[in-house]
């Protein structure tokens, strides 16, 4: 889907200097993944359950998943891991994965009663039972989806990307459909606030949210057959965004692979930085979230846009370059092809300074030209965005033009209400036409450049390059985890046993089970370096 | 008497553009239904220049025309001009000569809203827009508490540190989350006993002075404030109150 190498390099990088970043970004990421495969999270002992088709929750509204993995907590079993727990109660009852859990969660079987759970050949052959079957129900999923999407067009790069926050799924549905039939490709539904702090998923269909949509199982699928239905109108296939980050980032992943969302947005670093989530726990989840994203095709979207939202777009222009790379070689490693790894970056420069849209121009080719084979996710000006709606455009056109001119692949459109309100059904169709415009006029004229050697723009880019490539010495040096600690990133410090969600992290006990580990992929390879 | 309506090239030609959806697919009816809301709104001669079929049964609309209604200047009151900027030197001169100590304030943004460059443009050292922040005056002494930070807290915080002055901060309104945040902080500061012993500021991008006294706060700064505004209103209050 995502798999057109674009002609090399336009700037004409310093081979050393890649070479550099790559062998850093490497080599961080491999000690990241050391210091974390011995540990798994509650989070990722609920996704697990989750792959089984377990759903649902009790009168209060607490999932059964949670109050599950709980019990398995205080009885002091979750070290074996919640399948294998689950495996026994199994074999003990003869009841199905779901009855089981309810079961257990209602009291009505204590965990305690049980024979110790060991690593019984008999048990794991259950585990491994329910796991296969249900692999196999997620691939037979999928499969039909890649078929419903084969009888569709994919729509031409880059795919116009809007966002619905209303707070009302149903709402949301009727602005997503209208977006789509003016054009969009891409529609992402915005979280409402704070549910990246919540420990579990919210249940149910809701009306209800504050800067965006919780998002719920049963809220995806209502989104996803609405755009089942308008691609199916449209001929175009209408991909769907949700966010696969925060306390619960592996389950929302396996929720997105149920319910065949196309994109998840999904980066620890930032729920470490600015939502104070503990990072092993949340780079512990992010490896297993990425491996389950993997599995079924879907593209993630990182948030370096996030870097340069609080501090000068200009200066630290090179915190979003290493991140990047950062976040490419932790994908790789936990199984995502490059075409799956949408890196993000955004347009955030003080556009009253002279030049400010050169130095845009450089950093958007940079990126470019740094992943050739992965799409890459620009996301528009937010910050210098003001209640001047027509000035607004100004900038969002630039921002378009960019776009097209380095072949980004997914083009989150800027609002001209930016500064005011989450986006009116007007104000995307003003987006959505503004950005066709600059695809349909100014798609091919990447084809026509070249810069020259003294150029400012390629002297701009290689100076981000190389100033990233110090940063990743530091942290390499280091390693991701102190210089979190160290506050490397955007001067926060954030220690690897403080902050949210850290009492949900734990070392797998040596009859540690889950066979999802050895279902789901890893380490994916680079061609590009072969 | 003066009378004021929009210009566009000519005077008192009235000259205006609004822009709408309507939840009706774009036809002769969801036409008409936009000119007839124009005429209401005082729009006389008004032209569709604009339309747009949204899909799902949504029209868009741009009208201009000139608008019949105007205004007497003399009718207008505002409130009273600004009060005027006390400097950074006579700030913490007066304020360190009438309570010979250290003004405490807590600062934080509250309820799920995780939006920090305001707050904290007006409380870092560094400031905003030039203007240097609250850190840096010395009769200060700021506890910025960050982001999401709930009602509850936020009053132990204030008990805690013993804090003259409160700082909160809304940026998210959709659904007017803002509302019932900072009317339940003033609940809670009053139920605490502590709403006469406190000075309570609020401010925001959407908020304004009106909005923050009807929701019982001191004061309310919207967008571009400047931290010496603030400051200025702080001592102002300060010195009032200890009279
Ligand atoms: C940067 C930004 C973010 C950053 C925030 C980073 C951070 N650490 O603060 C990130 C990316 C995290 C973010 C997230 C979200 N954001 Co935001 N964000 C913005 C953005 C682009 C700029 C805001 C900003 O920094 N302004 C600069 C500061 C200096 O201005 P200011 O806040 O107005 O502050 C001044 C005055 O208002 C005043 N002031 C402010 N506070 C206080 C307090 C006191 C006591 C005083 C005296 C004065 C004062 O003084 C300041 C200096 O003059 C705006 C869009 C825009 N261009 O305005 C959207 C915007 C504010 N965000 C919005 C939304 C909806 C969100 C999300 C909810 C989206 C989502 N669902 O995920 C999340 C929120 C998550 C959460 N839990 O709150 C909406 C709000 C819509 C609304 N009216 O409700 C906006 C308008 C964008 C949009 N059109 O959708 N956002």
């Amino acid at each position: 889907m995502f798999n057109s190498p674009v002609d090399s390099g336009i700037l004409n990088l310093p081979r050393d200097s890649i070479n550099e970043a790559r062998y850093l970004g490497k080599s961080i990421a491999s000690a990241v993944h050391n210091k974390i495969k011995d540990l798994s999270t509650l989070s990722i002992e609920r996704a697990s359950l989750r792959m089984l088709g377990i759903r649902g929750a009790n009168q209060e509204g607490t999932p059964w998943v949670n109050i599950f993995t709980e019990k398995c907590l205080s009885a002091n079993l979750i070290q074996n891991g919640v399948l294998m727990i689950l495996a026994q109660v199994c074999k003990h009852t003869s009841m199905n994965p779901q009855q089981a859990v309810e079961m257990v969660s209602e009291n009505r079987i204590h965990l305690n009663d049980l024979i110790e759970v060991n690593g019984s050949k008999e048990i794991k052959k259950l585990c491994d039972e329910l796991a296969n079957k249900a692999y196999q129900n997620l691939s037979n999923k999928k499969k039909e989806r890649l078929n419903f999407i084969n009888t569709l067009s994919s729509g031409t790069k880059p795919y116009l990307y809007v966002i619905v926050a209303t707070g009302n799924i149903y709402e949301d549905v009727k602005q997503a459909k209208s977006a789509a039939l003016l054009g969009a490709d891409i529609i992402a539904v915005i979280r409402t606030t704070a549910q990246s702090l919540l420990d579990y998923i919210p249940q149910g269909i809701t009306t209800e949210g504050f800067g965006g949509t919780a998002a719920t199982q049963e809220n995806f699928a209502v989104m996803r057959e609405a755009l089942d239905e308008v691609s199916q109108k449209t001929g175009r296939y209408i991909r769907l965004v949700n966010y696969c980050s925060g306390l619960a980032m592996p389950e929302i992943a396996t929720l997105g692979l149920i319910e065949g969302l196309d994109i998840m947005v999904n980066d620890a670093v930032y729920g470490i930085l600015f939502r104070d989530i503990n990072s092993l726990r949340t780079l512990t989840d992010q490896e297993f979230s990425r491996r389950i994203l993997s599995f079924g095709d879907i593209i993630i979207v990182t948030g370096e846009d996030n870097l340069i939202k609080t501090v000068d777009a200009k200066e630290m222009a090179h915190t979003v370059t290493a991140s990047q790379i950062i976040n490419y070689y932790l994908a790789l490693k936990s199984g995502l092809k490059p075409g799956l790894i949408g890196l993000g970056h955004a347009f955030e420069m003080d556009p009253s300074e002279s030049d400010s849209f050169l130095h845009e121009l450089a950093q958007a080719w940079l990126v470019r030209d740094l992943f050739p084979q992965s799409p890459i996710k620009y996301m528009p000006p937010t910050r210098y965005m003001t209640g001047n709606i027509f000035r607004g455009m100004v900038l969002n056109a630039a921002f378009n033009l960019i776009g097209v001119l380095t072949n980004q692949e997914i083009l989150l459109l800027g609002m001209p209400t930016e500064a005011l309100h989450t986006p009116f059904i007007q104000d995307r169709f003003l987006s959505i036409e503004n950005a066709l415009y600059f695809k349909n006029a100014a798609g091919n004229l990447s084809n026509e450049f070249t810069l020259k050697e003294s150029s400012l723009m390629r002297k701009r880019a290689i100076e981000v390059l190389n100033k990233a490539v110090n940063l990743l010495k530091v942290i390499n040096q280091k390693g991701l985890f102190n210089a979190l600690a160290e506050g490397t990133f955007a001067s926060i410090k954030r220690p690897e046993n403080m902050g949210r969600g850290f009492a949900g992290v734990f070392v797998k006990g040596s009859s540690y089970y889950n066979p999802f580990l050895s279902l789901l992929p890893d380490n994916a390879t680079d061609e590009t370096e072969a | 008497m003066m009378f004021l309506k929009p210009y566009g090239d000519t005077l008192n030609d009235g000259a205006i553009q609004i822009s709408f959806s309507l939840p009706h697919p774009l036809n002769e009816t969801s036409k008409k239904v936009s000119l007839e809301l124009a005429l209401k709104m005082g729009i006389a001669n008004p032209k569709i220049t604009f339309t747009q079929e949204l899909g799902e049964g949504f029209s868009f609309f741009i009208i201009y025309g000139n608008l019949s209604h105007e205004i007497d200047i003399d009718s207008i009151k505002t409130s009273k001009v600004k009060e005027p900027i006390i400097d950074y030197w006579d700030i913490n001169r007066l304020i360190e000569e009438k309570f010979n100590r250290k003004i405490v304030i807590v600062g934080a943004t509250i309820g799920s809203d995780a939006h920090t460059v305001g707050l904290d443009a007006i409380l870092s050292a560094k400031g905003y827009a030039g203007d240097v922040g609250l850190e840096r005056y010395p009769v200060f002494q700021v506890h910025n508490l960050g982001s999401q930070i709930l009602p509850e807290l936020l009053l132990e915080k204030i008990m805690d540190k013993q804090a003259d002055v409160v700082l909160v901060s809304q940026v998210v309104t959709q659904k007017n989350i803002h509302i019932h945040n900072l009317t339940q902080l003033v609940e809670l500061i009053e139920g605490a006993g502590l709403r006469d012993h406190i000075i309570t500021i609020c401010g925001g991008p959407y908020l304004s002075k009106e909005l923050a006294l009807e929701l019982g706060y001191d004061g309310g700064f919207g967008a571009h404030s400047l931290p010496s505004e603030v400051a200025s209103f702080i001592a102002r209050r300060l010195l009032e109150k200890s009279k």
